[in-house]
């Protein structure tokens, strides 16, 4: 007899006590939360509010990339920049400047609208890379 | 008016839902009432709170304080309410049995009553805090803010009303399956939470997004209808999901319901300690 009959089977189908999937996913964000704390600041697309709506109401961004999107509400109102299409929801008080990451996005058309006054709608426009780099329209 | 109105409606009625789900899964629980009142109550100092201090926080940790303590809050949640769905597994059977004899409340073991505490204070946080911003906004605006004042407490009145609506029909299923039905609730609601802090940690940058929009059954139920947006709130619809939050929701209903059927498992004959 072979001093280890057993050591053919590969020891990962070891199932482990499930506590760990929840805490290290509770520990995982918390240390992403403390880790990424000071932004890298590249120059990033504003979109303005106020009074009148969104400037721009149509914003060009590539394809590919994750973006870091800056929210200005110029207006007295306080604001909500919320998105089903980009999945994304942040309320912007009035004179304040918030950050939304986006992306990486596919090619397409992704809805924006102020949810504390739905009349104010804006869009979000990602062109196909190649397009662009024949030239597009 | 009814602008306001609706928009009210719409953020009270998270909270709103929450809370009834919690208070009807706790039903039974010793001074369950009292913790669950004391989480609304701080939950409205709360979100009065951070109404206030709304511009500052907008501006914290590079313009994503806002995102983060939403994930941080929602989080918090999905703990507790995890929490309260083990305990149920163990004690919900023994729960029913003395409801239906007694119909009085049981005291049981130790009774995740901070669970229910701190659900409910971040459900009110949370959602309370735009509402009150938003009715500050109109009231500090003059001209009609009398009417939107009252058309947004006619919105507040009607989510609460929903969720007392909600409440009720809870309690109208049978004993016998009650507490099996809001554990299946809770836990959806939990998957549902986890994946909305997903989104905000992905908002916040902190987070990859592992694909956006894994697929779009927006044309299908669109989140803004009223029913994704219930559907939303009680099950974590999310019509175009990110790969970042699929893949919370999944491992959050995974990982709860494997501690539940671990805990829950009935006779473990040294684990049986003799109730009295």
């Amino acid at each position: 007899m072979p001093a280890r009959p057993l050591a053919v089977r590969r020891p990962h189908s070891m199932a482990r006590p499930s506590l760990l999937a929840p805490s290290a996913a509770v520990l995982l964000a918390l240390a992403l939360v403390f880790a990424a704390a000071p932004a890298r600041a590249d120059a990033s697309p504003v979109i303005t509010i106020d009074g009148q709506g969104f400037q721009p109401s149509e914003l060009a961004l590539p394809p590919g990339k994750k973006v870091k999107l800056t929210i200005h509400n110029k207006g007295p109102l306080p604001a909500e920049f919320e998105s089903y299409d980009l999945s994304r929801e942040v309320i912007v008080p009035p004179g304040s400047k918030v950050t939304v990451y986006v992306g990486p996005l596919e090619a397409g058309r992704y809805k924006f609208f102020n949810d504390f006054n739905q009349s104010q709608k804006g869009v979000v426009v990602v062109k196909p890379d190649e397009a662009d780099a024949q030239g597009g329209q | 008016m009814l602008a306001t109105a609706v928009i009210l409606f719409r953020e009270v009625l998270e909270a709103a839902l929450i809370v009834a789900i919690v208070l009807g899964a706790s039903r039974g629980i010793a001074g369950r009432g009292r913790w669950v009142a004391g989480g609304v109550g701080l939950g409205l100092v709360g979100a009065s709170l951070i109404a206030l201090l709304a511009a500052d926080l907008a501006a914290s940790l590079g313009g994503n304080g806002q995102a983060i303590l939403n994930a941080a809050i929602l989080l918090a949640a999905v703990v507790m309410l995890t929490w309260h769905n083990v305990w149920m597994s163990s004690h919900g059977r023994k729960l029913a049995a003395e409801l239906s004899s007694v119909g009085a409340d049981v005291q049981t073991g130790k009774r995740p009553l901070a669970a229910l505490l701190v659900v409910t204070f971040a459900a009110v946080t949370r959602e309370g805090s735009e509402a009150v911003l938003f009715l500050w906004a109109i009231a500090a605006g003059g001209g009609q803010s009398l009417s939107m004042t009252i058309g947004g407490l006619a919105g507040v009145a009607a989510g609460v009303l929903v969720g007392l609506l909600l409440y009720r029909g809870l309690l109208r299923i049978p004993l016998r399956h009650f507490f099996s039905v809001t554990s299946w609730i809770i836990l959806l609601l939990t998957a549902g939470l986890a994946a909305q802090a997903a989104g905000y940690l992905n908002q916040a940058g902190l987070l990859p997004a592992l694909g956006n929009g894994l697929w779009d059954t927006s044309h299908l139920l669109s989140q803004a209808s009223i029913v994704g947006q219930l559907l939303h709130i009680l099950v974590g619809y999310i019509a175009r999901p990110s790969g970042i939050q699929l893949l919370f929701y999944v491992g959050t209903l995974v990982t709860v319901l494997a501690l539940m059927r671990l805990v829950g498992r009935p006779k473990r004959p040294r684990a049986e300690t003799a109730s009295p």
